[in-house]
């Protein structure tokens, strides 16, 4: 694999030529804010937080998805870029009701934090309070879509790892709903196979676990780094004797 | 002409109000009321969300007693699940109640009402304070507020934080209580016990001076309400209930707080946002009940601990079968707090408060639940109904404060009708609130005024028309 020298951040970095400008910069250090990826899940480029200005060319770029290049320049931090992340984090918080006093995950949600890093005090828009539904059918879990932040990491894991795909996005824009199976009930759900990873990906209190109650949730993401490591070094599968 | 003056807000409580007085033709009261201004609508709010998640909720209803609305509700849970949670979490659940039955008295009797009893209602307004408390007295208002830290500290370090701690849930406790944390407390319960005893003294000395308003703020006669444990003793946290009258009559014994429903019921009136509870067997109004720190020493036989029961004797002196006067919380808020220090000691030499099982596992196992504590300020119940998955489809509230209503607004007019004369001064006005301030009204988390909010007293015409503004500025 061939090698890419860049700059990122004035920093003049190297990285294998299928990296994303995510990666790479992460592996030198450089954290750029993100809310849907995840580290071990195909990238989706849902939360548009990650978008970083390249030379030469007029359009951001989520840095999730745009491949290294070489002598690419990329800056992942100017007031513009900040501004640009400050106000996604508001839509987000006006979209749906993210009460964190009362929320399970508080003090370790990655958009509450990411709010407190990027300086989010107050909104600047209206509020929607949409009506939304929360489904506790499932006899261990819950999914509470005021919370849904539609990042998809639930629906990527699932499918990507699990391999159960039981969650999906029906609807369009803010109509945007995640749905197990075909729109089943949760509980009802025949694909389901209970394993619980959607919860522990998930970023925000909209999946979790039932009988926790307020700042009680901590997510745990450990498995995802030992199934994807292991997945790569092929242990699951036995290796053939040669006859 | 007839008048009526407006007090609001009404100031060193918990919550927005305000007072009117209505004056006839002569200047004579013809009638005064206590309103609750502010509408939070709890019980709509939790609609929808899974029953785990309401003793979070419910504990943003107040600032001040946030830890009874985790119990009460934590406790409907429990029943919701069908469980019986262990020993262990029963006895931090009855420890983290204690302490905020002792911050909240303290609060309401250092803080909010000591500067009426010990400089005087009529002293002036700037000075009526605890700041000019602290000039005059600073140590007995230093120990003051050392006693709420004290209860302060132990919700902390059981509950994880000062306000709103969520440590409880239904089925038990989340945390073990440890050695550590009975080291930090057991240091503080000899001075306290040393600060409330000099209160009670302070108290009782200077009571005499009061007695005009002992006779004439709300002294009446009524039913009392309060949980008791099995043998008539003072309960906080699970017992039955017990009713006497202003006698000290028994009215009904062993009533089953989670069927509260079937014998206290609930009426409105159009000038409050606060309902009228009653008990249905006597009819509204004339089963209007008191609850709370009067209530429970009135309607127990005996506290069980050592100095409590001593003042206990002593206080029940003051009445004839019961003590009716309202003045009288201030002394059974003081008792009470002993009582509670003396149990927070007796808890921390309890083996079984160190267990390990601290959670009863169960899902849902029915569809409604009622769980009730005594809350500083009365008897607290909280009744929820669930959907088949645990959704809360509807919750129905019966917060203390609610249920002494009427024996407020009773008060007040009893207040009004002999202080008050066609132009009232300050000392006439402050003796209303102090009528509200007996019962330690908590009419929401959010306000503290510590007496330096602006007062207006509006004087209107028969039509409405401003006859008279009186103004106290902030």
């Amino acid at each position: 694999m061939s090698v890419r020298t860049l700059e990122v951040d004035g920093r003049t970095i190297t990285a294998m030529a299928d990296q994303t400008i995510f990666s790479a910069a992460w592996d030198n250090g450089i954290r750029i804010p993100r809310l849907c990826h995840l580290g071990g899940l195909p990238d989706a480029a849902a939360c548009r937080l990650c978008l970083v200005e390249i030379e030469g060319q007029k359009r951001l770029q989520s840095a999730c998805t745009t491949k290294v290049a070489e002598d690419m320049v990329v800056r992942t931090d100017t007031p513009a870029l900040q501004a640009h992340r400050k106000l996604i984090i508001e839509l987000l918080f006006a979209e749906r009701n993210h009460v964190c006093s009362v929320c399970v995950v508080n003090g370790a949600c990655e958009l509450q934090t990411l709010a407190a890093e990027l300086g989010v005090d107050h909104i600047r828009m209206k509020p929607q309070y949409p009506k939304l539904p929360v489904d506790v059918s499932h006899h261990r879990f819950g999914i509470d879509h005021n919370r849904c932040i539609l990042c998809t990491r639930c629906v990527r894991v699932c499918d990507s790892v699990e391999g159960a795909h039981t969650w999906d996005v029906a609807g369009r824009g803010r109509n945007s709903l995640i749905i197990s199976d075909l729109g089943e009930p949760w509980g009802e759900s025949a694909s389901c196979t209970s394993c619980g990873k959607c919860v522990q990906v998930c970023p925000t209190g909209a999946l979790f676990s039932k009988g926790k109650t307020v700042a009680e949730m901590r997510k745990d993401r450990s498995f995802l780094q030992y199934i994807v490591t292991a997945r790569e070094k092929r242990l699951w599968i036995a290796e053939r004797k040669p006859r | 002409m007839s008048r009526r003056i407006v007090i609001e807000p009404v100031t060193r409580l918990e919550g927005h109000a305000k007072i009117t007085v209505q004056l006839d033709d002569a200047g004579q009261v013809r009638s005064a009321r206590f309103h609750v201004t502010e509408f939070r609508g709890f019980e709509k709010i939790c609609e929808g969300r899974p029953f785990h998640e309401m003793p979070g909720l419910m504990s943003r209803i107040c600032g001040i007693c946030p830890v009874s609305h985790v119990l009460a509700s934590s406790k409907a849970g429990d029943m919701l699940l069908g469980v019986e949670i262990p020993p262990a979490a029963t006895k931090q659940r009855r420890l983290v109640n204690y302490a905020q039955v002792l911050q909240s008295h303290a609060l309401s009797f250092f803080h909010l009402s000591s500067p009426d009893l010990l400089l005087g209602m009529d002293s002036p307004p700037e000075k009526r304070n605890i700041f000019g408390l602290m000039e005059q007295d600073r140590e007995f208002l230093r120990s003051g507020i050392r006693l709420r830290q004290f209860g302060q500290q132990i919700i902390e370090l059981v509950g994880g934080k000062r306000i709103h701690p969520g440590w409880s849930g239904p089925g038990g406790v989340h945390e073990r209580f440890t050695t550590r944390q009975r080291d930090e407390i057991v240091k503080w319960i000899p001075e306290s016990i040393e600060s409330i005893g000099i209160a009670l003294d302070r108290l009782k000395s200077v009571l005499d001076s009061f007695r005009e308003e002992v006779a004439h703020m709300g002294n009446f006669p009524s039913l009392f309400l309060a949980t008791v444990n099995e043998e008539g003793g003072l309960e906080y946290y699970d017992g039955v209930i017990r009713i006497t009258d202003g006698s000290g009559n028994t009215i009904a014994e062993a009533l089953d707080p989670h069927r509260f429903y079937t014998y206290l019921g609930e009426a409105s009136e159009s000038y409050s946002f606060m309902k009228f509870p009653f008990y249905q067997p006597f009819g509204y109004p004339q089963g209007h009940y008191r609850v709370g720190p009067l209530a429970r020493l009135n309607v127990a036989k005996f506290a069980g601990t050592y100095h409590a029961d001593r003042e206990m004797r002593e206080f029940k002196q003051r009445g004839e079968g019961a003590v009716c006067q309202s003045f009288h919380f201030h002394l059974a808020r003081l008792i009470e707090m002993l009582h509670c220090t003396e149990r927070i000691e007796e808890l921390m030499e309890d083996p079984e408060l160190f267990e390990e099982a601290i959670q009863a596992k169960a899902s849902l196992n029915r569809r409604e639940g009622v769980g009730s504590c005594e809350a500083p300020r009365g008897t607290l119940f909280h009744r929820y109904w669930v959907d088949k998955d645990g959704l809360m489809t509807k919750a129905d509230l019966l917060i203390a404060t609610a249920q002494n209503n009427q024996a407020m607004n009773l008060s007040v007019e009893q207040t009004a009708r002999r202080f008050l004369d066609a132009e009232p001064d300050q000392g006439m006005l402050n003796r209303l609130e102090a009528a509200i301030r007996c019962y330690d009204p908590c009419l929401s988390c959010s306000t503290h005024a510590l007496g330096r909010m602006p007062l207006v007293v509006d004087v209107t015409g028969p039509a409405g028309e401003p006859v008279r503004q009186i103004r106290r500025e902030t």
